[in-house]
């Protein structure tokens, strides 16, 4: 079942409020999303960390809805 | 998580210096990302094991819990768990991934 770029922008922002974020719907079929996300949140953190907080702030949606999302984390420079 | 999946689990950790859990085979992948991580891989000459998630349902959803991680691929070297297909190419891109191999001295036979 497809998923709105909103949404997932939604659901990122309320766990992570100062994230800069950029998603692209890579085939455009609400399906394979490539995101890129930047907050202070993941300082100091390694990167599978970073993306294990990103999945949790999708609320389980990763793997199941969501069937591609690929991630690039990143702090503020 | 029943018990003994999860000492399942391990013992494949355990045993295989670089373990990769995946939807299908290294000769025949059933998903572009687990043949992504294959291919790096080989790419890099890396001897390693896998296991088909496809034909054990409860590795394939015990692997998610016991590394907390939604999706396959999952590669773990020396029982770390290095990441899924997008870090496994991004370290494959910046040179990290060989660098990480070589700090665990794995093998690595690139052609």
């Amino acid at each position: 079942m497809p998923m709105l770029a909103k949404d997932i922008e939604k659901l990122i922002l309320e766990s992570f409020p100062d994230a800069k974020i950029k998603i692209d719907d890579l085939r455009g079929d609400g399906d394979h999303y490539a995101a890129y996300i930047e907050t202070k949140a993941f300082i100091g953190l390694n990167r599978v960390k970073q993306h294990q907080m990103v999945y949790k702030a999708l609320k389980g949606k990763m793997g199941n809805e969501l069937h591609a999302l690929a991630l690039n984390t990143s702090v503020p420079k | 998580m029943e018990d003994s999946i999860k000492v399942k689990i391990t013992d494949l950790i355990d045993k295989n210096e670089v373990m990769l859990f995946m939807k299908g085979t290294p000769n025949m992948p059933q998903c572009g990302f687990s043949a992504a991580v294959v291919g790096i891989l080989n790419h890099l000459g890396v001897e390693f094991n896998s296991t088909n998630v496809l034909q054990d349902d409860n590795i394939r959803e015990g692997i998610k819990e016991f590394s907390d991680w939604p999706t396959i691929p999952q590669l773990y070297v020396k029982k770390e768990f290095v990441g899924g297909c997008d870090i496994i190419r991004e370290m494959h891109e910046n040179g990290e991934l060989i660098q990480l191999l070589n700090e665990k001295n794995i093998e690595i036979n690139q052609s």
